[in-house]
């Protein structure tokens, strides 16, 4: 221990001379970004890491950071490759970050049994583990607004308003196209319960990563199956195909619903004007009009300190990225408003995370009105707070709100969760038992 | 004049058959042990140890596996990932089955399974050659992959269709699972790393290798000569097999933690592959070299920039980064088709003729 500690002071007092950077890193809160720019799903990241950087950015420049205390934003480019993610995590865990956003489902489940024993919160919003929304068993994950579970209860409370009741899909088929890896696969459990229940048949069809963009066999099968509502749960490169290939089919578009991931802009420029009718859950609000959006484009864009293309600000998978920076500052916020410390810790943060309370009006403060769900059932036991979404519609040329808030079947997700973080915990024995205390006004 | 054998005899067989028969080698290698097993652990950060250091084993490791196939043999394969992956989820399933028995036991045993997997994908080898061999390799990839994708019982179930690690310990010491620290790791993966590539070393250089070697210059010369080419290209596949299942069960178990099936997909064959080909085909310290090279430089071109205290976009360093590495493999493999195995037995023979040139 001795000789390690004076070899890294020999090293340290090489360093001083050349690098000054590192006095700086007291007084600053560490939020570093794992995001992809290159890579198959660079189409969907990229818009991303922009929505992500430039909100942050955004508070550095127009209030000097969050209570008074400067961000220092790093990206870290993971190519949504896993290993390139752990490598990442190892290379910002040293420098004390306050959260960790993985951007990928692969990446998170890395990151899961890490986060606990290196006391580094990890925000997946909306993705990632459904499971980890238990709070009592992963006290270091979040993932509100909404578990995948929450998404599909949604689309099929949307269908059943469309089919006028969900017993009338009876008899009827369902297709399912999905990307083949966790991400895909963990909705099935409920869409088969779902079948059951509702008595309608399920056909699954799965896309591998490596055929992204060679989906015809599938929908050959799509074409000859004939299902009467077609749901996707797909991400990069996907999306843009299979609306194509969709349209290629004839598929009737107001039929075909995404998850919010399938939801991009250039997902549905993909299939043209064809595409028109497509639609996809959203949670966050679309467009510049924000006064948030405003400040950013003043602050940031306009002054040349963002990568954000002109015509790309403002678009949804933008607008998700700032979202997912308005749930790091409001966690840095509340962390600060809890401890009194103002230089907070990835503890602290986890604590703010635990009593997340985005109002109405507390988004209409931000800047950000009717932008997204009050997020209110944040706590400790749940990490989620199944939260609602809407229906957005593409016209042909840009995305449209066309349904009101769709809250979930929390009370069909909820059993599914418990017994998943039971069944991951029992599998990972011995999983550690819950000894952060929980906050009184959480 | 640094590596003279000048005035090292040898007396018996033993001495000339030693595995470093010069005393240069013998000290240069114990030098090298010496600092993996002390100096790198006490002196290097936890970044470098677990994102540097134990792919860097870990990937050497599996690149002897593919180099005792390909360099040796010369059976081409495409398969390495998927045989890396049968021994990770093999390993996973034996964990679960029984979750007392030493982790690097099971590890180790998990190779087995691999290898046997690996000799199934052999049998077209006894009767094709070349070009189809490799594109029979990669339906087993391609077969593997799907496996890995299709088949629930591989990861119990898990509705994330994921190996998760659970910790194991050795002596109270966690090995796996996130309390394991980089050090404890890393020094695991050292020992069974340094242990294999013995046994590879005193493989290659005996019977077994000879007749590998025998079969890959002339395989009918081979056969001429004694040598069962079913047996020797069958054994081939599954020692090669063997050793990328470890590779493969180390990456999930002491590296990565987790793992998907997208983990051992078609690029991470040809990584191993590239590995081999520029690190040297037929050479084991080759795969050292090539592992280090494919897997450490982008790491080290991507903190270069930081280093130096120039501020450059992740996304630019990643671009850069493809075309630095891009143009000095072509450019390696040009100056040196023979791989970096080669460069170095190239300028051991100028220290020994140093300071006088040919």
């Amino acid at each position: 221990m001795l000789t390690r500690h004076l070899a890294m002071g020999i090293a340290l007092a090489g360093f001083v001379g050349t690098a000054p950077i590192t006095a700086s890193a007291q007084e600053s809160i560490y939020v570093p970004l794992l995001t992809y720019r290159t890579g198959p799903f660079a189409g969907s990241g990229l818009p991303i890491a922009n929505g992500m950087n430039d909100y942050l950015q955004m508070l550095n420049e127009r209030d000097g950071g969050i209570g008074g205390v400067k961000l220092t934003i790093e990206e870290c480019e993971t190519g949504y490759d896993t290993k390139r993610g752990v490598e990442c995590y190892e290379q910002v865990k040293a420098k004390k970050p306050v959260v960790v956003n993985p951007y990928s489902t692969g990446i998170t489940l890395q990151l899961i049994p890490k986060a606990a024993v290196d006391k580094i919160p990890v925000l997946s919003m909306a993705y990632g583990l459904s499971a980890s929304a238990v709070g009592d068993e992963f006290p270091w994950i979040f993932n509100p607004p909404a578990t995948y579970w929450d998404g599909l209860s949604m689309i099929f409370r949307y269908i059943g308003d469309k089919e006028g009741g969900l017993e009338k899909l009876k008899g009827k088929t369902i297709g399912y196209i999905f990307f083949d890896g966790g991400y895909g696969r963990e909705p099935i459990p409920l869409l088969e319960q779902f079948a059951k229940d509702y008595g309608f048949e399920v056909k699954l069809y799965p896309v591998p990563a490596t055929e992204m963009q060679n989906q015809s066999a599938q929908w050959l099968n799509v074409r000859r199956d004939k299902p009467a509502w077609m749901i996707m749960w797909g991400w990069g490169a996907m999306n843009p195909t299979a609306v194509r290939e969709a349209t290629r089919i004839n598929y009737p578009m107001d039929k075909f619903v995404g998850i919010w991931w399938s939801g991009g802009e250039d997902d549905a420029r993909g299939g043209g004007t064809d595409a028109k009718g497509y639609l996809t859950l959203n949670f966050n609000g679309l467009g510049t009009q924000y006064p948030a959006l405003q400040d950013i484009q003043k602050f940031v864009l306009d002054k040349g300190k963002s990568q954000t293309p002109k015509d790309k600000f403002g678009e949804n998978l933008y607008n998700r990225g700032v979202y997912n920076s308005v749930l790091i500052a409001e966690a840095i916020r509340n962390a600060q408003r809890i401890t009194g410390k103002k230089v907070v810790t990835g503890d602290d943060v986890r604590r703010g995370f635990e009593s997340l309370k985005i109002s109405a009006a507390r988004w209409k403060e931000l800047g950000l009105p009717e932008f997204g769900a009050p997020i209110e059932a944040v706590s400790c036991s749940d990490h989620n707070g199944h939260h609602a979404a809407y229906m957005q519609q593409w016209d042909g040329t840009k995305w449209v709100r066309v349904s009101d808030w769709i809250s979930p079947m929390k009370e069909r997700v909820r059993p599914l969760l418990e017994a998943a973080a039971k069944d991951y915990v029992s599998k990972n024995q011995p999983w550690p038992k819950r000894t952060e205390s929980c906050d009184k006004s959480s | 004049m640094f590596y003279r054998e000048t005035g090292q005899y040898k007396t018996d067989y033993a001495a000339d058959m030693a595995l470093f028969p010069i005393r240069q080698d013998r000290i240069g290698i114990a030098l090298i042990l010496i600092i993996a097993f002390v100096v790198i652990p006490l002196t290097m950060s936890s970044f470098t140890l677990s994102a540097v250091m134990i792919p860097v084993l870990i990937f050497s490791l599996a690149a002897i596996g593919l180099n005792l196939l390909t360099g040796y043999t010369g059976l081409i394969s495409l398969g390495t990932a998927g045989f890396m992956g049968v021994g990770a989820y093999a390993c996973y399933k034996f964990t679960t089955w029984f979750p007392g028995v030493n982790i690097i036991v099971l590890i180790l045993a998990s190779g087995f399974v691999a290898a046997a997997v690996g000799a199934v994908f052999g049998l077209p080898s006894l009767r094709i050659k070349g070009f189809y061999l490799t594109v029979a390799t990669l339906a087993a990839q391609f077969f593997l992959s799907w496996c890995f994708v299709r088949l629930p019982w591989l990861v119990n179930y898990n509705i994330s269709n994921a190996i998760e690690v659970p910790t194991r310990t050795i002596l109270d010491i966690p090995v796996t699972g996130p309390n394991a620290t980089p050090v404890t790791r890393y020094l695991v993966v050292l020992s069974i790393v340094v242990f294999m590539t013995w046994i590879a070393s005193n493989l290659v250089r005996g019977r077994i290798g000879r007749s590998w070697m025998a079969v890959r210059d002339m395989d009918i010369a081979a056969e001429l000569i004694g040598i069962r080419l079913y047996r020797t290209k069958l054994l081939a596949f599954a020692v090669s097999s063997y050793y990328c299942g470890v590779a493969g069960a180390l990456m999930v178990f002491l590296w990565l933690g987790a793992a998907e099936a997208d983990s051992f997909n078609i690029n991470q064959s040809f990584i191993i592959l590239f590995m081999v080909i520029i690190g040297g085909l037929g050479s084991l310290i080759g795969s050292f070299f090539g592992a280090i090279f494919i897997w450490g430089l982008p790491i080290l071109l991507r903190s270069a920039p930081e280093f130096f205290g120039v501020s450059i976009a992740a996304a630019t360093v990643e671009h850069i980064q493809y075309m630095v590495v891009g143009a000095l493999i072509i450019f390696f493999l040009i100056v040196e088709p023979h791989g970096l195995a080669r460069l170095w037995q190239i300028a051991k023979q100028k220290l020994r003729m140093w300071p006088f040139p040919y």
